[in-house]
């Protein structure tokens, strides 16, 4: 009985303690897939405040960027003009999407919108096999896979680059929110959609930004995760590790979203570490949707669920 | 008396609403507003004053509802085809009943998204320092979150807003709903301000008829979906009926108890 609770509670902070490097190297490995995750899942949040609709096909979507752009790089297009041809392809997506899932379907339930989700996410994936086919690939975008050391810290030149990008988009996202006419009148349409209508705010434009913006986000989220473990189907996956992070971070928080994704990043690599060998490995798999289910319990709105402000 | 100029700035013509494919709501309305004036839409609860500056503003079809027989022209021109952010940009807006300001956005960012429609940063610094003359209670709360400031402040919020879309016409909905009488002669009172020096034309649906006759010139009387009483606003307040059953009214100018009045509307249909 000793024995355990040593090796539960008092064996693994010895063993952090003992090599704080190692420690150092297993948090940036957490605060990478981490990052990861909150870009997914700030995907889905922003589609979520502006329309109400809990996109499905999320996850697809960094497939299908991902797809997109290896394809180009492949046919030999230049990294910069790949990008911005990806961007090009994702804003399009957002106006057919718009055209003809989101217009069509307008005032129906949001159930029905879901659902119409599902069948995007089935779409998405068909076509870009179809385009790019079904092989795994490899993304190279030029940074290398390569470590170097920092006080004996092994830092990942690629974890690096990602880490960085991901921190700036999600500044740049944040400014765009704050600062901007359309950025203003996106949360403007997320507060009270019929209100934004009222001053002329015209819905379909919004719609549109918001799905590009879910767009561009999902490249970023494709480009640094298929650097690392290449371009499959399984990148769509990561989808479902947003949806706890959703749920510890609100759905509809940007920072949650942030937070939340670092959250689970983290304790999912410190736990596999240093708790993984106690049970056999695999805590990775589970720890977010364990974490989640005891949010769900004890803080349903999620650590940064938007207050419902009430007045008479 | 209804229009001195040739062409009024707004005629609703024998408009009839449909909800939902079925429910008819509104059963031949019509009703001008002049340039530059005040009108005033009275009726009791469920009437059909909401629906009708919804069918004006084009916010309808949010609601599953259609304009589906007659027509609404805005100077001239037929508007209600139109959506919502075309009605705006024609200079039509609508201040909804229920206040509806975002309120997790900050109030000047709520006055701020009323000018979405008119790209010029310079104007709005402008527009946004006439809205702060007109109401400068909002000055001192420029940077709270709209949600928590006052019910009557948040009107005030609600009709900057619109102001910010430099509108010819306000459709004002209920501006009085769930204010102390003290404020809704103040929001009344800078209604009429805005009428006179910025030459806003105003149709301003209520209940609380007596408010609105004291600032309107124009005014008709709505119940179950038709106009059945329209005239110069002194004339309808000085009308019997709408005395007796409508205002409330039992001697000069007093006000009967909510309760009273409560039990007059609930016998309906006092004038068909
Ligand atoms: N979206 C809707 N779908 C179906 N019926 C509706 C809808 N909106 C309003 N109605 C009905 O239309 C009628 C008129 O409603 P409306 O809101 O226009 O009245 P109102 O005069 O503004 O009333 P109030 O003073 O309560 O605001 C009511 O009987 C109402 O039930
Ligand atoms: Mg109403």
């Amino acid at each position: 009985m000793v024995d355990v609770v040593y090796a539960v509670l008092v064996a693994p902070f010895k063993d952090m303690a003992g090599s704080p490097a190692f420690l150092v190297e297993v948090l940036i490995g957490g605060v990478f897939a981490g990052l990861m995750y909150s870009l997914v899942a700030l995907g889905f949040v922003l589609i979520f405040k502006a329309s109400g609709v809990f996109n499905f096909a999320q996850g697809v979507m960094v497939l299908f960027a991902a797809l997109t752009l290896v394809g180009l790089l492949e046919r030999g297009v230049p990294v910069v003009l790949a990008l911005a041809l990806t961007t090009a392809v994702m804003v399009a997506l957002a106006f057919a999407i718009e055209r003809f899932v989101l217009r069509p379907l307008v005032n129906q339930e949001h159930i029905i919108l879901f659902m119409a989700t599902i069948g995007l996410n089935f779409f998405l994936e068909g076509f870009g096999e179809m385009l790019w086919g079904a092989n795994v690939k490899k993304l190279d975008i030029g940074i290398p896979d390569r470590s170097f050391v920092v006080r004996g810290v092994q830092i990942n030149e690629l974890e690096l680059t990602a880490a960085v990008t991901a921190a700036l988009l999600v500044t740049l996202l944040a400014m765009f929110f704050q600062k901007t006419r359309i950025g203003r009148a996106l949360r403007a349409v997320a507060d009270d959609h019929e209100a934004a209508l009222s001053i002329g705010i015209p819905l379909k434009t919004i719609w549109v930004v918001v799905w590009s913006v879910a767009g561009v986000v999902a490249i970023v989220a494709g480009l640094m995760w298929g650097a690392k473990s290449g371009v499959q189907f399984s990148l769509s996956l990561i989808a479902l590790k947003a949806l706890p992070v959703l749920i510890l971070g609100g759905f509809e928080s940007v920072p949650g979203a942030i937070v939340g994704g670092l959250i689970i990043g983290i304790g999912e690599k410190v736990g596999e570490v240093y708790w993984g060998p106690l049970v056999g490995g695999a805590i990775e798999n589970w720890f977010a949707y364990v974490l989640a289910l005891a949010f769900l319990l004890a803080r349903p709105q999620g650590l940064f669920g938007e207050k419902i402000i009430e007045r008479v | 008396m209804v229009s001195d100029a040739p062409r009024p700035l707004l005629s609703v013509s024998n408009i009839e609403v449909i909800y939902d494919h079925v429910i008819l709501v509104l059963k031949g309305v019509s009703l001008t507003v002049p340039e530059g004036g005040i009108v005033a839409l009275l009726g009791a609860n469920g009437a059909g004053k909401s629906t009708t500056l919804k069918a004006i503003s084009g916010l309808l079809r949010t609601e599953r509802g259609e304009v589906t027989k007659g027509a609404i022209e805005f100077r001239g021109r037929a508007i209600h085809r139109r959506n919502p952010s075309e009605v705006v940009k024609h200079g039509i807006v609508q201040v909804m009943e229920g206040r509806h300001v975002f309120e997790h956005l900050t109030v000047e960012e709520n006055l701020l998204t009323g000018a979405y429609t008119r790209h010029n940063g310079q104007s709005t610094k402008k527009d946004l320092d006439v809205v702060y003359h007109y109401f400068p209670r909002l000055t001192e709360r420029r940077g709270f979150k709209a949600g928590y400031v006052s019910g009557g402040e948040q009107q005030m919020v609600a009709i900057g807003r619109a102001l910010m879309a430099r509108p010819t016409l306000m459709l004002l909905d209920e501006p009085s709903m769930g204010l102390a009488p003290m404020l809704v002669t103040e929001i009344f009172e800078i209604v009429a301000r805005l009428n006179r020096a910025e030459g806003v034309a105003v149709l301003l649906a209520e209940q609380n008829a007596t408010m609105a006759l004291q600032v309107a010139r124009h005014g008709y009387v709505m119940e179950n979906g038709r106009i059945v009483l329209d005239g110069d606003a002194k004339a309808i307040s000085e009308n019997e009926d709408i005395k007796e059953f409508y205002l409330g009214l039992t001697g000069v100018g007093q006000r009967k108890s909510y309760r009273d009045v409560k039990h007059y509307r609930r016998r309906k249909r006092w004038l068909s």
